[in-house]
């Protein structure tokens, strides 16, 4: 008896929506594995990681404001991914933003007035813009492979960040340390919500997701980035510009990380710090393939992601668990996710050969449904994407 | 730091992932397995007070992490960009997991092969004084150059990465052949890492590698994927590393630390630049079907 994949007729809707909590339930039994084979109590752990913030009412707050960024930024990088546009460099573009809305900040740290924190937030995201825009020129003019110019250009960003932070920008009344002066009333982000950290940056996020549903679904734009990514050769045909959709979704993508990095940096932050680097722009990348590149999913996805951030600060403090393995978690969701995916496209079914004289076979069953399933063009993105534009 | 142990670390990396492109599936997990290898090498010299157990543990362990990659993409044909990105995340995260509890503390390293004796003067120094990784990783270029070039096997991976669909009709496996790619790509990278727990820093830090992942895969573009080339990409990348040092060793600051930090990430962009303006003979050497999925017929 083994196990056999066969093609389906067409992409299982009920999988399309079934895989992503699945995803989240294996990497769930995984963690509790993992961390019991550690030594630690895996059931607590996940406890602490996956229910706790959402069983304490009192961290809800904590929950928008992680997933304001997560979402804001994934939503770009959707667009993108959904044309085979591949920026994975959204955390620099991110930093960026937020270091021109301070350089506005900074500019005007002794003046009063209603337009200050306008003028910072145009500069998040025209700073986060140019930044993906060197990819984009490199790409379209060149043909240079975005994912590696817009990932350098990250590092390049961070040793931005840490020169400003310890040079030109240090505040001066600091004691030395290497951060700028805190922000005035006038350029922080109102909250949302009286007595909450809920700032205007959660319902941007929220509004953004409605807004790139209508443009991605309704609009002649949104029928170009969905075709261009599918079938580019139809797309020049009918007169879809790829080069245009590259400039198009790298910039938007840019602009929506640099905006997502001035909410932080008003909002969060109040200032700016060379911890401000908290890798949002890669975790980002997560939540818009956990939310199927699906506006509506990411933000499902990004209050998700949101939950293992709070829960991993609750089992950093509660069990010692240190945060970097809330990456880990992270990173396993997504494996599981592009694991379970293939039941998307393929039906699991249980085979029981005639001949069981031959188990050498059944020893090894992945490497042979490899060798007897169909060759297919199209990777299993492209199938949803398929699927989620019918 | 030195130009040579700069380079070492990102040339052996590089190597395994070249070999990886040729058989046509690109792995962007490199910096993952990377510090996977890392933390791992310096989790077993530590435990074992024994360096090279601790370098064949990293490679194991970097093959292993290499397998997740492989399973997902190559039998479940999972997106490779995507996959690759989750491993060096979960890489981050779990090298970061596991070295909690070595964080600030130190082993001895690996010993060098030749005796002190022989690096004594400025000559033998340059020729002997090397940690063993170093002269691995020539050997290994000569060989993964010869593989590539003159080996049955090596030809038979070169033509699964130009045409699979041909490759597979006259009777070779391509998921085979591309399973046993990425599992020495896997090895080199933990090799690689390795160097960084073990010769560079004999301290484990967390993120010990900073990017050099990265700029490993942008060194198999540079070289056009080709072994030797790939040799001198990583000298010359390992000089641009060391600048830095180079430069407040000679006593130069009128140029912020920051931005000569920055100059690798740079260089790299400037060079897949120029790389890509290069006539097409050289811009088309990328292996015809890199990233593709692929799911045999018949």
């Amino acid at each position: 008896m083994r196990l056999r994949l066969e093609p389906r007729r067409e992409a299982s809707r009920a999988m399309l929506y079934g895989t992503p909590v699945l995803a989240v339930a294996l990497t769930v039994l995984a963690g509790i594995l993992i961390f019991s084979l550690m030594g630690y109590d895996g059931l607590a752990a996940i406890y602490q990681i996956f229910v706790a913030p959402i069983a304490d009412p009192y961290r809800w707050q904590d929950l928008f404001v992680k997933a304001a960024p997560l979402i804001t930024i994934a939503l770009g990088l959707a667009i993108g991914f959904r044309a085979n546009v591949w920026n994975i460099g959204a955390e620099g573009q991110y930093i960026v933003g937020a270091l021109a809305g301070t350089g506005v900040a900074l500019a005007t740290w002794d003046m009063e007035g209603y337009w200050i924190l306008p003028a910072m937030v145009a500069a998040g995201i025209l700073g986060g813009l140019l930044w993906a825009a060197i990819p984009a020129f490199l790409k379209t003019r060149f043909n240079v492979n975005e994912i590696l110019t817009s990932l350098m250009l990250t590092y390049v960003a961070v040793q931005l960040l840490y020169y400003l932070m310890r040079g030109p920008w240090r505040d001066p009344e600091g004691y030395g340390f290497p951060q700028t002066r805190l922000f005035s009333e006038w350029q922080t982000l109102p909250t949302v919500v009286q007595g909450t950290l809920v700032h205007l940056g959660v319902p941007v996020a929220f509004f953004l997701a409605i807004a790139v549903w209508i443009v991605l679904s309704r609009t002649v734009t949104g029928f170009q980035v969905r075709i261009v990514g599918l079938a580019p050769q139809a797309a020049r045909y009918g007169g879809f510009s790829a080069r245009g959709t590259v400039w198009l979704t790298l910039l938007t993508s840019g602009a929506f990380a640099g905006l997502a990095g001035i909410f932080e940096a008003a909002g969060p932050f109040q200032q700016m710090t060379p911890q401000f680097s908290v890798n949002y722009g890669f975790t980002a990348i997560i939540v818009a393939f956990l939310g199927r590149l699906h506006p509506l999913g990411i933000v499902l996805a990004g209050m998700v992601l949101a939950v293992s951030y709070v829960g991993g600060e609750n089992a950093q403090t509660a069990l010692g668990l240190p945060y970097a393995a809330t990456g880990m978690f992270q990173a396993m969701m997504l494996f599981f996710l592009l694991a379970v995916d293939i039941l998307v496209r393929y039906r699991l079914r249980v085979v029981v050969p005639a001949d069981l004289s031959r188990p050498a076979e059944a020893r090894h069953p992945h490497i042979r449904q490899a060798d007897e399933g169909s060759r297919t063009s199209s990777t299993p993105l492209d199938k949803q994407r398929e699927s989620l534009s019918a | 730091m030195t130009l040579v142990g700069a380079a070492t670390p990102i040339l052996l990396a590089a190597l395994g992932e070249l070999v990886v492109e040729k058989s046509g599936v690109l792995n962007l997990g490199l910096e993952g397995m990377m510090l996977i290898g890392a933390v791992t090498a310096f989790g077993v010299t530590f435990t074992t007070g024994s360096a090279s157990l601790g370098l064949v543990a990293a490679m194991a362990a970097g093959a292993a992490a290499s397998m997740i990659f492989a399973f997902l993409t190559l039998t479940l044909t999972a997106n490779q960009v995507a996959t690759g990105l989750a491993l060096t995340i979960f890489g981050i995260g779990l090298s970061s997991l596991i070295g909690q509890n070595f964080v600030g503390r130190t082993v001895s390293g690996l010993e060098h092969i030749f005796p002190a004796a022989l690096a004594d003067d400025p000559i033998g120094r340059v020729v002997f004084g090397y940690s063993p990784l170093v002269y691995l990783s020539l050997v290994m270029t000569a060989f993964v150059a010869w593989f590539l070039t003159r080996s049955r096997a090596g030809l038979i991976l070169r033509a699964i990465g130009e045409s699979d669909e041909a490759a597979h009709s006259i009777g070779y496996s391509v998921i085979r052949v591309r399973y046993l790619a990425v599992a020495f790509g896997g090895a080199m990278a933990g090799l690689g890492g390795a160097y960084y727990s073990l010769v560079m820093t004999p301290m484990w830090a967390d993120r010990l590698t900073a990017g050099r992942g990265w700029i490993a895969l942008a060194l198999v573009v540079f070289a056009s994927w080709r072994p030797l080339r790939l040799l001198g990409g990583a000298y010359l990348f390992g000089a641009v590393m060391t600048l830095e040092l180079h430069a407040k060793a000679a006593g130069i600051n009128i140029v912020p630390p920051e931005f000569l930090a920055m100059l690798p990430y740079l260089a790299t962009i400037v060079v897949l630049t120029l790389i890509s303006i290069a006539p097409s003979g050289r811009r088309n050497a990328a292996p015809a079907c890199l990233g593709k999925p692929f799911r045999a017929t018949g």
